[in-house]
């Protein structure tokens, strides 16, 4: 796992969500007329974010309907087909991307795995975001007794390292979906609670805190309607980064054997019973991992696009004319 | 009820304090000033005299720790301020009392358009719902002067210059039509001409409503053309106050004296401006005696030793200082 590069980047990106949060407020005296375009007009105009939103719909479909519509060909045994290289349609366009090493068809068996492994992906990083996010808003906004409570926990957490603890609960507990993904979310919990905090800390202090309060705003409106807004596409990017690190924890857990169980299949559990054969059939690793890394990085485009949609700072960038955009690069 | 002549609000002898470890900064202390319903009480003094403390500690806005209300009273209309539980006092705020801050860039949420953030005050009251807090909203908006307002107010408060920034914090402090209007230096962030039009929207809010406002301002201009009463402070404490024609035409106080002399005049033929000598007090070391002792050309034995007593001059118009009388008298 390559878990350094992800800490990288996922440190780089949100460094960048704050900064932008900070530009909202250094941009003084940008006076523009704004048409306002429909958010799939801006969508197009956006030929990533587009692509990555297609591929993310398309998942969607999978993990809807993929075990249902192909789960009787990925679960087919066909011993003549074994190990078929991919690239040809001579069994059908079925094995178009190869066969595993009892033929079963990997198109059509990641089809079927996009299901559990999205599931406990996402289920994991959004139920991580939203506990980590209240407690983050608590531990911020009240702070002291109950805040510093709430810190030690999540150093506590932090301190642990999140495979070990993966592997001990998963032990001790059956290794079912379910507890797969609180072992996930609650792992991930410290960095959305660190960020909300932080967030917080410093929010709370700005001039429309005070003029809300002013304006007789209770504690709870300020929070839900001045803080929470401010703070969400951050949490959010980190959401999308968080869902690749998560996907590649359910496939270093799966490969240890206390992930999901055969006959149950992830992308990463078919990486890991993929890399056996690393040598003779390099498909079985290579188009899981592919998948992951596909869904990964459109998850990401999204995000990004999203954010500067959601910013009313930042959005003239996608409603600005295509020529303009071209004569200025 | 209270009877009409009783002051709307009346600070008594407030006294602040912002802890930070062994540091205690006394940013206010005692401040004394009131204002009648309908009337305009300025509230003058440099940077750092306590002056927007004092505003905030009226809001109820200061933040303790590090600040502390460590003497003194805040009625207003009849309640005492400081002994209201915050969840009550809230509920005051905005319906009865407003409040325009100097920084209205700051002061409004930068992701919601202006039109959401004036419709506000009525949804958190929860008096209107949002549609027809939003019609509400787009007709204070036009109210205070800005073109256009059904298209403005889908826009963000980065699309606005300055002033119409400041119009827009305006029209969010007097939705819910309160009966006093705290402006904390509305017009230092604007430009001049700006200014005279904020001062002017302001003025006729007032007149429009019959609210009571306290303006605090550095500003000796504003308060001669705007304000009844004014309450002249330094180094956190009310030190001259009286009706505004009375105290700027015959200061009672050398530092108001100081202050007229310092204003540079286009029409006269000056070499050289009249700047008060020295720095303004530092708040955690405050001189013993007389604050203003350091930088007064009357400064005498008396002023060093002790604090100097409140002098009514004539009628209304409070000084505090040894010589008072002697300033009063032009001796």
């Amino acid at each position: 796992m390559s878990a350094p590069a992800n800490n990288a980047t996922s440190a780089a990106t949100i460094a960048a969500a704050i900064a932008d949060t900070r530009a909202i407020a250094a941009q003084a005296e940008m006076v523009t007329v704004r048409k306002g375009l429909p958010w799939w007009r801006l969508l197009a105009r956006d030929p990533l974010a587009l692509c990555a939103a297609v591929w993310l719909v398309l998942m969607l479909l999978c993990m809807l309907a993929g075990p249902e519509w192909l789960g009787k060909a990925a679960t087919d045994i066909n011993l003549r087909a074994r190990n078929l290289p991919p690239g040809s349609t001579e069994k059908g366009w079925i094995m178009f991307l190869g066969s595993d090493a009892l033929g079963r068809s990997m198109l059509a068996r990641l089809v079927v795995a996009s299901r559990n492994t999205l599931t406990v992906a996402f289920t994991a990083v959004v139920v991580a975001m939203l506990l980590g996010g209240v407690l983050g808003l608590i531990a911020g906004y009240i702070g002291r007794g109950v805040g510093n409570l709430i810190m030690r926990l999540s150093d506590v957490v932090q301190s642990f390292p999140s495979l070990l603890l993966a592997v001990v609960v998963l032990y001790m507990l059956e290794p079912r979906v379910a507890n797969l993904i609180i072992v996930l979310a609650v792992t991930r919990i410290p960095s959305y609670l660190r960020v909300t905090r932080a967030q917080v800390l410093e929010i709370r202090e700005r001039g429309f805190v005070d003029a809300a309060r002013a304006m007789g705003g209770s504690s709870t409106h300020i929070l839900w309607r001045h803080v929470v807004p401010i703070v969400a596409p951050t949490l959010l990017t980190i959401l999308t980064v968080d869902f690749a690190i998560v996907m590649l924890a359910e496939s270093g857990l799966s490969f240890l054997g206390i992930g999901i169980q055969p006959p149950e299949i992830t992308w990463g559990l078919m990486v890991a019973q993929g890399r056996n054969y690393l040598t003779q059939a390099w498909w079985l690793a290579f188009f899981p991992g592919l998948a992951i890394m596909i869904t990964t990085l459109s998850a990401n485009l999204l995000s990004n696009w999203l954010r500067l949609v959601t910013d009313p700072v930042q959005r003239w960038r996608l409603e600005a004319p295509k020529t303009a955009v071209k004569t200025n690069a | 009820m209270p009877d009409a002549g009783a002051p709307l609000l009346e600070v008594n002898d407030l006294r602040v304090e912002f802890r930070s470890g062994r540091e205690i900064v006394r940013a206010v202390n005692g401040a004394t000033f009131s204002v009648r319903r309908g009337e305009t009480a300025a509230v003058l003094g440099e940077s750092g005299s306590g002056k927007s403390v004092t505003a905030a500690a009226i809001m109820r806005l200061l933040a303790s720790p590090p600040a502390h209300i460590t003497g003194g009273s805040i009625r207003f209309n009849g309640i005492d301020v400081l002994g209201t539980p915050m969840s009550e006092w809230r509920q005051r705020c905005g319906r009865e009392l407003g409040m325009v801050f100097q920084d209205a860039l700051a002061s409004l949420n930068p992701v919601f358009s202006v039109g959401w953030q004036v419709a506000e005050p009525f949804r958190a009251h929860g008096i209107l719902d949002t549609r027809a807090a939003l019609e509400r909203a787009e007709a204070l908006l036009g109210r205070v002067g800005i073109p256009e307002p059904h298209a403005r107010a889908r826009d963000y408060p980065h699309q606005f210059s300055g002033g119409m920034r400041q119009r827009v914090m305006i029209a969010m402090a007097i939705a819910l039509d309160p009966s006093l209007l705290i402006a904390d230096e509305p017009t230092t962030a604007l430009d001049v001409t700006v200014q005279a039009q904020i001062m002017d929207l302001l003025l006729d809010l007032q007149r429009e409503r019959h609210m009571a406002m306290v303006l605090i301002t550095h500003d000796l201009g504003v308060v001669a053309e705007v304000a009844d009463h004014v309450a002249v402070m330094y180094g956190g404490r009310v030190v001259e106050s009286g009706r505004v024609r009375d105290v700027l035409s015959r200061p009672a106080h050398p530092y108001t004296l100081a202050l007229l002399e310092s204003v540079p005049r286009a029409d006269l033929d000056q070499q050289q401006l009249n700047p008060i000598v020295g720095s303004p007090p530092d708040m955690a070391t405050l001189p013993v005696g007389c604050s203003f002792h350091p930088r007064c050309r009357r400064a005498s034995e008396q002023c060093r030793a002790s604090s100097p007593p409140g002098v009514e001059v004539a009628p209304g118009h409070h000084a505090e200082c040894f010589h008072a009388q002697a300033v009063f008298d032009g001796r």
